[in-house]
């Protein structure tokens, strides 16, 4: 439904976006991950037509940007960062403003909009002033616009920025509800809702792709190990002895130390549950066994472990 | 079309929902009526003196000499100047300030057809300016008998000198995001071309004479006096035209920052 072929997008002498390819198929919620400046929202924008490609292709149900803007800008429905809306207009008279350019045609815009006020619960503040509402408000307002002409393809940049827990909960699931009929491209800094409501996410970093794949996958492919974390209290250079010994450990390194105490982080073969084992040690040479735990990656790790320059190099060649 | 008329349908609600519509009607309405009353006073007194004198070997006053053209050509011209950047600033600043320019041109709107809209949503703000100045004239006929034929001349004359000016407050309000700064480049520039035509007051070189063609007051003129001169309509049109090329142009330079 999206394909972005080697896009790259150039502001002067500053390079925002460097040959990414990504394709999102039919259906699927893609997640954009990414630290700010990484190049989320230049993509987004190529995406949705507002500013052309540098280099590359990009199109979208089947349109070239470039070539066919208005056939492609027609089935996408875009929310950017900070919703577009003009304060002065009250909500009903904006979404009606929008369907116009968007090209609903006119009998079926009645329609549209109370379909579309009552998916985002807007229906509240329909004949208030946009101006005056709250964020959480004028962000639902925002994926209204984006959704009143029905477009095959929707992009979402940072769709639950700013929005208290509750309605964040709402708009994930307004959100995971539109796959299957819509095609769903966002960007976010929240990674458990990207894991959350992304069925794929795409990893990208100072303009480049670092990552494609499944939340899970992506774990997968950089967990060699199982990690587990213990704190014993006892003579150091015995405790690390035994703790090497214990069958399925791989690597063991002192993390922390306080007092008499120290925590290992252990690497273990991966599906092996050394914990066991590392207890049974522990307690058998009369060590105080304090605390034991498994550590895994989150996608937090997994973020910051691509997004940080030397280590992204360490997670390709393990492969 | 239907898109065009979408968006100039937008930026009229928009005007009358702020209070610089308010504030422009308001000022000019007022200026236009002291100048009508200070015009026709002179008329009026005229009129008397010339009575008084026994002066029926003299040609009788005309209204439209006396009132109607001094009003357009001299005041109006120079009140617009001022005023129509207070109509423009907004166009193109106000939307790229809040991001609804991103809504725009993602839309399934040509470049063009946005810019028409806000030209002709700006136009007709305008409308109502020349609505108001004709209201005053029409006072004209309730107690004289001013010609009606130079009418038709006035307000082309009029609409076309507003056309040009709207049209380049459009352009100049797609440098920035600050209204203020777009109002004020408008208002510097207009200043500019009003001024190109005072050097026909030190000479009447081959300069003065150039420049003064290219300013934009001169070619009212005509249209003051009720002649309609297609030289004139065309300058106009022109100015319009680039007006219009120029904001395009500028729009697409846009898109290539982030």
């Amino acid at each position: 439904m999206i394909e972005v072929q080697n896009l790259t997008k150039r502001y002067g002498p500053t390079l925002a976006v460097s040959d990414v390819s990504f394709a999102v198929q039919k259906g699927e919620i893609l997640g954009f991950l990414g630290p700010n400046g990484a190049g989320k929202t230049t993509t987004m924008r190529v995406i949705t037509g507002f500013l052309p490609p540098t280099e590359g292709k990009v199109q979208v149900a089947g349109f070239d940007v470039v070539d066919e803007p208005l056939e492609a800008k027609r089935r996408t429905g875009y929310l950017p960062e900070t919703p577009p809306v003009y304060p002065d207009m009250r909500v009903d008279e904006y979404l009606a403003f929008v369907a116009r350019i968007k090209g609903l045609p006119r009998r079926e815009i009645r329609q549209r909009l109370d379909e579309v006020t009552e998916k985002c619960a807007i229906g509240d503040v329909r004949r208030r002033q946009i101006g005056k509402l709250s964020r959480g408000y004028r962000q639902r307002v925002g994926l209204a616009q984006a959704l009143i002409h029905n477009p095959e393809v929707l992009v979402l940049d940072e769709p639950t920025a700013g929005l208290d827990p509750k309605q964040i909960i709402e708009t994930r699931e307004l959100i995971k509800n539109l796959a299957g009929q819509h095609t769903v491209v966002l960007s976010t800094h929240i990674l458990p809702e990207a894991a959350k409501t992304c069925q794929r996410v795409v990893v990208i970093n100072e303009g480049k792709v670092v990552a494609v794949g499944a939340p899970e996958e992506l774990t997968r492919r950089l967990l060699g190990y199982g990690t587990v974390l213990v704190t014993v209290e006892g003579p150091a250079a015995e405790v690390l002895d035994k703790i090497q010994r214990v069958s399925g450990v791989n690597w063991v390194e002192p993390r922390e130390s306080s007092d008499r105490h120290v925590t290992y982080e252990i690497h273990s073969e991966k599906g092996q549950d050394v914990r066991p084992e590392l207890a049974r040690a522990v307690v058998e040479s009369q060590w105080k066994l304090l605390e034991l735990k498994t550590s895994g990656l989150s996608l937090e790790d997994i973020f910051l472990k691509l997004t940080t320059k030397d280590l992204s190099e360490e997670v390709v060649s393990s492969q | 079309m239907r898109n065009v008329l979408a968006v100039a349908g937008k930026e009229m609600r928009a005007y009358f929902h702020s209070p610089i519509a308010y504030l422009v009607m308001t000022v000019y309405t007022l200026l236009c009526g002291y100048f009508f009353y200070s015009f026709t006073a002179v008329y009026v007194v005229q009129g008397f003196r010339m009575q008084a004198m026994g002066g029926s070997g003299a040609p009788p006053m005309s209204l439209n000499e006396m009132v109607m053209r001094p009003m357009l050509e001299g005041i109006l011209t120079v009140v617009l100047l001022l005023l129509v950047p207070l109509l423009t600033m907004r166009l193109y600043a106000e939307e790229k300030r809040s991001g609804t320019i991103e809504l725009l041109l993602t839309s399934p709107l040509t470049d063009l057809e946005i810019i028409l809209g806000k030209f002709l949503g700006a136009l007709g703000l305008y409308a109502i300016l020349v609505a108001l100045t004709f209201g005053y004239f029409s006072m004209l006929y309730v107690f004289g008998t001013p010609n009606a034929k130079p009418l038709l001349a006035y307000a082309l004359g009029f609409f076309l000198f507003g056309g040009a000016l709207l049209a380049l407050g459009m352009w100049f309000s797609t440098f920035t995001k600050n209204q203020i700064i777009a109002g004020s480049i408008s208002l510097a520039a207009f200043l500019l071309l009003y001024v190109l035509d005072w050097g026909t007051a030190y000479s009447t070189g081959k300069w003065a004479q150039t420049l003064s063609s290219l300013a934009l007051t001169p070619h009212f003129d005509n249209f003051a006096k009720g002649v309609i001169d297609l030289g004139d309509v065309i300058y106009y049109l022109s100015v319009i035209g680039l007006g219009i090329f120029f904001t395009a142009r500028s729009v697409e330079a846009l898109k290539g920052r982030p």
